[in-house]
Order: structure tokens, then sequence, then C-alpha cells
């Protein structure tokens, strides 16, 4: 049983390390999403609350981040995974 | 002022586009082409977007308007969802392929032991669920109708016209779903009529959206900054949700958009290509982003211009009407009508699938005598079902929409749907996560979270009175206060929508939880779970144990034929016969080739209902015990188990090897034993021969002279002296060998045994001899049989004088010490025994060289015995000039009485 060696050459590291981005990536989105705007005043306490404009603000801009770093981890996902294909459809000895 | 009839003329012109697009699709398709458009990520994408629905046409800026950012959360769910593919998506579409999943209800049926009970009750549940959402859907186009024909109304009265809306609309989809969405049986098939239908929807519903955003922004509020102060000062203009709402609605949308029917059909059965779901991880998220960036200020908007009493749900039409864009305005309702219809018809599409495959079949294959070996086209069966759920779900929603009167606000009636496919959530992430899910537990927990929802969430939403009296509300049921619909268990500072979620999730995910791990799943289950659970572990891929006869191969081919058609069937047969290597032949039923047939068949009725077809030809499904195996093994066991068997063999190995190595041991004794014997009947033959010749002769010749008589006697004696002495040796040596020889053990000197060995070997030699000796170093105590060693030095002695070939013969017998050891070195100078005979001088009877003595060959061997008793070495060393025999005597027998020695 072929096991995966426990050190990789730079390319494999770099590519295990993208593949980790995409998964924390979601969950940080999820932390500034979910938990930030409970930490906002809405009113009920003494300080003034957050004005909506702020808000839509935060979102959208969290948003378009979340959006760009998924795509650009993609390309760079993508361009390795080709290049994957490319190796493994080699016959193999 | 855009009147009905032009209303009517340009959406029937829409529609009528719609079923050009549709068919040229459907057309191009069949004929190969434009696949680069049909099977781009592109139009994936777009597909997706029938998550935005007149709900979120309409209803994001009503919501807006009644709760300011709240709206937002129903994009961020699936957003999260998008971006975090590599989590769930992933797993589900690469199961939906691997298993040819054709909805929701089949997935988790297929998963818990392809049991109907479960996808009976998702399907159930899923179609609950949505009725109320497609009733949405037609609402909220009758609502649109019932704006622009506010001038109309005069020809007939408006309640009227709703419902004339809402059955024509209802009517159209039902025959456009119908027309293109029962065209192929095989589910995962793309719908590629459905599927551009819904992509070009998706198009006119943002470029509607967008453009009242941008009128809303430049038009009429006149520029970004002037918005954004408006938005601040508005009703709505501060952050008013609270922190448990927000969080729960993002992750109840974040749940529907995996669980929904129609999500789950164009996410994962309506995938092509697992990278299409890479890029639409960041391209749908644009689009949410999009279709939700202007809802704020519309609403905002509309809350300044519209008169109080005016429908918010509505602003997106009613503004631009308000301001005389008549234009823009239609775009508008095309946009709705966009949103509604393609919600509408993948919704059915992903429902009837599911009610036909899940309830239908089983129900026909159980009522039909003979099942799936009856005669007729099982396809023609299959169709019909579909085309009657289509049908009958139309009709459910249009009946729902009928019964509720259209009221409500429509992110309300949204929410609830929500909530009741959201229940699916712990079956479905359990079922592809853990392994130990069981059927019962999902059943458990489906169940609980359903009823859970019911009661807390959809029979409250119809008001006091409505479907559960108002006192159920104040008092709980039965009078118990603890089960009061919004307040469960006493808990009333909660928001209803987080109350029903909160309650319902957990004690559905509970449920789940511990029923499965309490319950124990049947074989199919747990071969079901590995394989969803290590779907990427190319290992866990083996054949399922389906064992058909030759005979039962015919009547699988005529059940197949009748399900997907001859031609299609004919063609998978003759592929798996081509990959049996059975060229022309059908192809034999191995157990690959009917879990290949049963995934086949799965892809039109279902995985439940598949696997019962064939069981009704094949008989049961056997599991065999490596396949148990398999499932037992959390591939540890596997690797264990193998490591066991690597173990099993090396010790097999081993010892066939020792066996050879005795085997050959044992022959070469045995050859041994023979030379052996041989050597002995020779030794004992040549003087016996000599003493029967004299013998002969003194008994036959009368006239020996007395000389003659004496030297022959002489002669006889001498041999009997040899013939004794030989015997003496064998019997010495057998007693030696066999290691019953009783040592004499005490302390002697050796100076006196080298001693009496010289002067022994001597007087029996004639010739003379130099032999130096180091007196001083003899001087050395020793515990052992003094006779038995000075047997030893004798044979060594008499040895050199025997045969030392030199002229002037010298023998030199050194004593040294080394560590514990004493050595006594006998070294002569004659020409030593040559190179082929140092291994073998201590065997018995070897003669070496010279013909000339008169021994037997079997004292070097006595000595060897003799000294490895005495717990000491003997052996050759060859010198430049001469040879030298070592004694190594061990330490123990130097130096002090150690009374162990003695047991020598």
């Amino acid at each position: 049983m072929a096991k995966t060696p426990l050190f990789l050459e730079r390319q494999s590291y770099r590519r295990r390390r993208m593949m980790d981005a995409v998964r924390i990536l979601p969950l940080l989105c999820a932390v500034l999403w979910m938990i930030v705007p409970m930490m906002w005043p809405n009113g009920t306490e003494q300080s003034e609350p957050t004005s909506l404009s702020h808000a839509i603000g935060y979102v959208f801009i969290v948003w378009a981040v979340g959006i760009v770093a998924t795509a650009g981890l993609w390309h760079r996902i993508r361009s390795r995974d080709d290049a994957d294909e490319a190796r493994q459809t080699e016959p193999r000895s | 002022m855009v009147t009905l009839n032009l209303l009517i003329a340009v959406c029937l012109i829409y529609v009528a586009g719609l079923f050009l697009v549709a068919f040229l699709a459907e057309r191009a398709a069949l004929r190969g082409r434009g696949g680069w458009l049909l099977r781009s990520p592109l139009v994936y994408t777009l597909s997706l977007s029938i998550y935005c629905t007149a709900w979120t046409f309409y209803g994001a800026v009503g919501y807006a308007a009644r709760s300011g950012l709240e709206y937002v959360t129903i994009y961020l769910g699936p957003t999260l969802v998008m971006i975090g593919w590599w989590w769930v998506l992933r797993r589900l579409v690469r199961i939906g392929r691997a298993q040819r999943v054709t909805s929701v209800a089949d997935l988790i049926s297929a998963r818990f032991g392809k049991s109907n009970l479960l996808a009976v009750m998702v399907t159930a549940m899923a179609v609950i669920g949505v009725t109320p959402y497609i009733a949405l859907q037609l609402q909220s186009v009758t609502l649109s109708v019932s704006i622009f024909a506010a001038d109309d109304v005069s020809s007939m009265q408006s309640g009227d016209l709703n419902d004339y809306a809402a059955f024509w609309v209802a009517a159209g989809l039902a025959v456009f779903t119908l027309v293109f969405g029962t065209r192929n049986l095989n589910a995962n098939e793309r719908h590629h009529g459905v599927v551009i239908a819904v992509a070009v929807e998706a198009v006119v519903k943002l470029v509607a959206l967008l453009a009242v955003g941008a009128f809303v922004v430049w038009g009429v509020a006149g520029g970004l900054a002037d918005t954004i102060s408006r938005i601040d000062a508005s009703p709505i203009g501060t952050w008013q949700t609270g922190g448990g709402r927000w969080s729960a609605l993002i992750v109840l949308s974040a749940a529907a958009f995996v669980c929904l029917p129609r999500m789950f059909q164009v996410l994962v059965v309506e995938n092509e290509d697992e990278r299409h779901l890479q890029i639409a991880s960041w391209a749908f998220p644009i689009y949410l982003l999009a279709i939700s960036l202007f809802v704020v200020p519309i609403a905002v908007i509309g809350l300044e211009l519209m008169p109080t009493g005016a429908n918010p749900d509505l602003y997106v039409l009613t503004i631009p009407l308000s301001q005389g864009q008549s234009g823009l305005a239609m775009l508008v309702f095309l946009g709705g009508f966009s949103s509604a219809t393609s919600m509408v018809i993948v919704a059915t599409l992903a429902l009837s699938t599911m009610m036909s495959n899940h309830i239908v079949m089983p129900l026909w294959l159980q009522l039909s005598a003979r099942g799936a070996q009856q005669s007729g086209d099982v396809r023609a069966v299959v169709i019909r079902a579909r085309r009657l759920s289509i049908l009958l779900i139309i009709s459910l929603g249009y009946l729902y929409y009928r019964a509720s009167g259209g009221s409500g606000a429509l992110a309300a009636i949204g929410l609830i749907s929500f909530g009741g496919v959201a229940q699916f959530l712990p079956a479905l992430l359990g079922g592809i996560f853990w392994r130990g899910a069981t059927r019962t537990g999902a059943v458990a927990g489906l169940a609980a979270g359903f009823v859970v929802w019911m009661y807390t969430m959809l029979l409250p939403s119809f008001g006091p009175d409505g479907a559960l009296p108002a006192a159920v509300f104040e008092q709980g049921l039965f009078g118990v206060s603890q089960l009061r619909p919004r307040a469960l268990f006493g808990i009333t500072g909660l928001d209803p929508t987080v109350h029903a979620v909160w309650w319902s999730l957990s004690l559905n995910t509970l449920l789940f939880i511990t029923v499965s791990i309490f319950s124990f799943p049947t074989p199919l289950e747990r071969l079901q779970g590995a394989q969803f659970v290590n779907v990427f572990d190319r290992s866990s891929r083996h054949a399922r144990g389906w064992s058909a006869s030759e005979g039962e191969a015919e009547d699988l081919m005529i059940m197949s034929q009748r399900i997907l058609g001859a031609p299609e069937a004919q063609a998978f047969f003759r592929d798996q016969a081509l990959q049996q290597g059975r060229v022309g032949r059908s192809p034999a039923p191995t157990p690959e080739f009917v879990q290949a047939l049963e995934r086949e068949l799965a892809a039109s009725v279902g995985a439940a209902t598949a696997n019962a077809m064939i069981g009704q030809i094949i008989g049961g499904q056997a599991i065999s015990v490596e396949e148990l195996m398999a499932v037992a093994d959390e591939s540890a066991q596997i690797l264990e188990y193998s490591s066991k068997l690597e173990l099993k063999s090396r010790q097999l190995a081993e010892t066939a090897h020792e066996l050879s190595r005795a085997n050959e041991k044992l022959t070469q004794l045995s050859l041994l034993k023979d030379s052996f014997l041989t050597q002995i009947s020779h030794e004992l033959r040549t003087p016996m021969t000599s003493i029967r010749s004299f013998s002969e002769i003194l008994r036959d010749m009368a006239d020996l002279s007395d000389v003659d008589k004496t030297r022959y006697a002489s002669i006889i004696h001498s041999e009997t002296i040899r013939l004794t002495r030989l015997l003496d040796d064998l019997l010495d040596l057998a007693v030696l060998e066999g290691g019953q020889v009783s040592l004499n053990c005490k302390t002697v000197n050796l100076h006196d045994i080298l001693e009496q060995a010289v002067t022994t070997a001597q007087a029996s030699s004639a010739r003379e001899f130099d032999i130096r000796r180091q007196v001083a170093n003899e001087d050395v105590t020793l515990v052992t049989d003094g006779d038995r060693l000075a047997q030893v030095f004798i044979n060594l002695v008499s040895n050199a004088l025997k045969y030392c070939d030199a002229a002037e013969p010298e023998l030199d017998i050194a004593v040294r010490r080394e560590a514990e050891n004493v050595i006594v070195a006998f070294t002569d100078n004659g020409s030593g025994i040559p190179a082929d005979g140092e291994t073998v001088v201590f065997e018995k009877f070897v003669r070496l060289g010279r013909g000339e003595g008169d021994g037997a060959g079997l004292g070097l061997a006595i000595c060897r015995e003799i000294v490895t008793r005495l717990g000491g070495a003997i052996s050759y060393v060859p010198l430049e000039k001469g040879g030298r025999f070592e004694v190594r005597l061990s330490s123990g027998h130097a130096g002090k009485e150690l009374p162990r020695m003695l047991l020598i």
C-alpha cells in the first residue's frame, strides 16, 4: 500500500496549503458574518445603534473580499489541477 | 400606461420565447451540438439562481422594508455553503455521481440501506414543505398582475382576476414542465431545455432587479451619497436585528440551500462536471451579491415615496410605475415572472421525480402481481407517474394558494418552507460524514424534527384559530403550558422563527445521533455507509453481493429493456459484455455487472426501487463475508489483517525453510551413516581377510616349518590386536558421541599430563625427535579428567611423530594463556596437512596423505569428542612451514577448583 511521503516537494506543499486556505476561508467568512454583527449595538443598550449604511458596507465588503479570495484560490488550484491531470494521464510503468 | 392586454401579450411572447429556447436547446443537445454552452460552468452557475425565486425578487425588498438588513441573511447562508464547497458540496456531488442519485430523498434513502420508508418520509416532508413555496410564487405573480390591472378591474372582480391569473400561470407551468421535464427518464441526464430556460430567466431577473436598483439610486435618489443618507434617515436606518435571529437565519438558509429539493436537483443531479462546482463557488456568490445589492435602497425609497398602506413586497414594481417608467415596470414584471416560473418548474421536476420514484413506483411494484417481471413497458408507467406527480404538485400549490387566500408576507412563507426542508440536514450530513448513522436514527430524527416544525412553525402560521385553536397558543397542547407552540418547554424569550428552528433542528439532531448510537445497522446500510463516507477513498469501491444465475440474466435483460428502453438496454448489455470479454454474447451475471445495472436503473427510478426490482428477479441480496469484513474494516482492520497475514506467511516461509534445512541435514546424516558403515566394514574386513588366510595356511599346510608357523601366528596375533584396537576406538567414539561418557574430574597439573603424554608417545615410536617444551609455562592447575586429556595429547604427539616428514623432525609444545583460556599448541616442522584436508581432518576414518599409517583414522575424531566433552576446543592452524594443533581448554578448568566444574 503506497503511503504519502512525510515531506513533499515544494509544488505539492504549496498546493496543500492552498487547499488549507480553501477549507478555512468559509469558516473565516462565517465568523465575520455571524459573530461580528452580534456585537453591534442594536438600540437595546445605552449606546447609539449602528447605522444601516455602516452595516450594509460591512456585510458587502466582507462578501466581495470573500468572493475575490475564493476566485483567487480557485485560479491557483485550477492551474495545478491541470498539471496534475497531465501527469496522471501519463502511462504508468 | 400598460394595459392588462398588453401585459398578457408580452407575457405570452416571453413564454413562447422560453419554449423556443428550451426546444432549441433540446434539439441541439440531441444532435450533439452546443455542448460548449449547454455544459458550461456559466449555465451551471445561472441554473443555481433558482434559489432566488419571486420570494427574492419581490419579497426581499418587502423584507428589508419591514426588518432592515435581515433579508441579507437569506443570501449569506448559501454564500457560505458555496465558498465552503470543499466541505459539503464536493462530497455531495461526488456521491451523487457515484451512486447515480436522483433526488435528495434518493440520496438519504440510498445511504440508509436503500430504505424506501426514508425515501417516502423525505418525499412527503419535501412536498409539504415546498407546497407553500409554490403557492408563494403563484401569489407573487398574481399580486404583480393585480398592480397592472388596477385600472381594468371594472371589467371583472379583482378576486376573480387573481384566481384566473394564478390558474393560468399554474397551467402554463405545468405544461412547460410536462413537455421539457419528462423527456428523458434518466434523472442524471440533464434536462437541457429546462436548464437553459432557467439560465435565461436567471439573466432576466438579475437584469430587471439591477435596472430598478440603478433607476432608484441614480434616477430617483440622485446618486450614491444621497442614497446612503436617505438610508440612514429612513425608519429602518439602524441596526435592529437581534444576534440570535441573525445567526439562526444564516444557518437556516445555508441548510435550506443544500436540502431544498430544487437546489439539490441543480446542484447535484444536474451537475455534469465537478469543476463546474469550483467555478460556481465564487461565481454564484457574485450573483447573490448582485441580486441583493440594491434591495435596501429600493426598500428605503419605497418607504419614502409610497403611501403608508402600500404592500412593500411590490415596491420593485410600484416605484417604476409611480415614476411613469412603464417599460421598466414591464421588465420588472418579466423578472418577477421569471423568478416564479423557473422556481416552480425545477421544484416540480425535483418533487415529481421523488414522488414517482419513491411513492408511485414502489406502490406499482407492490400492486402488480408479478412485479418487475410483468410484461409491458415500465417506462410508460414511470413517465406517467412523473407527469401525474407534476400535475399533483402544481395543483397542490394552487390549492394552497386558494386556501390561504394569498395573504401573508412573502418572507414569512418562505422561511416556513426553509424550516421544513432544513430538517433533512442532520440525516444528510450525518449520512455523508458519519458511518455510525443508522436508518432508525435517521427516521427518528426526521420524524421528530418534522413534527416539531409542523407544530411550532407551519400550523401557527395560519394564525390563532387557523390550524390550531387559539387556546393551544395560550395554554399549550392539552393545556400543558410546556407545550405552547411558540414557547416550548416554557422558553418564552425567543423570536418565533429562532424558537422553531432551534427546537426542531436540535431535537432532530439529538434523536438522530442518540438513536443511531444505540441501534444496529443492517449489512446493506453498513455497506452503503462505507461507500458514502469513504467516497473519495478508491479502495472502498467494491462490488456488491448480487449473485445471479445465467437464467436470471435474461429476466434482467427483459426488465432493463422495459425501464431503459430496448436500444439503451441492449447497448448497456453489449458494453458490459465487451468489458467482460464476451463478444457477441450476453454478459455473465457477475456481481459487478448486476451492480452496474442497478446503478443504471437507479438513475431512472431511484436507488430503493431499482434495488427492489433487481431483488424481485434475483432474490435476496447476498452480502459476502469479505464485504462485511470491508464494512467492519475502518481500513485499519484490513491493514491489521493483512499484516497478520504477512506475519503468518513469513512464519510459514521460515518453517518451510527450516524443514528443508533439516531434511538436507538428515539426508547428509544418512549419507554419513552409510559411508561410516562402509568404512567400518572395510576396516574390519582387511585384518579379517589376513587372519583367515593365515589361519587357513596353518590348518591346511602340514609341512610348515616352525619359523613359518611362528611368523604366521604372530601375523594373526598382530592383526587381532589391530582389530581389537579398532573396536576399542569405535566403542570409545560411540560412547563419547552418545554423551554417555563419565568423566573423572580431579585437580591436575598440566605439566604432569604433558610429561606423561610425551613419554608414552616416545616409547611407542622409534624416530629421533626433538621435542621442545617450556616447562615454566606448563605449571597450570586444571580441574579436568587427566586421563582423557592425556589421551588427547598422546594422540597429537604420536601423530606428529608418525607423520612429520621433515629431515630433522621437531615438535614444539607451547602453553599460553589467553584471557581465561589455556591453550596448548603442538607445532611440528613438517609439511603440514594438505589444504583440502583441513576441513575434514577431525572426521572419522579420515586418513590423509601417505597411507603408511596403521590407524583407522579415528584418532583425531576421538580427540575432538574428548576435548568437546571437557568443555574446550581443538583446531588445526595451518602455518607457512608445518602445521599446528591447538587445544583450547576453557577458563573454568584453569586456576582454582570450582565445584561446578566437576559436573563437566
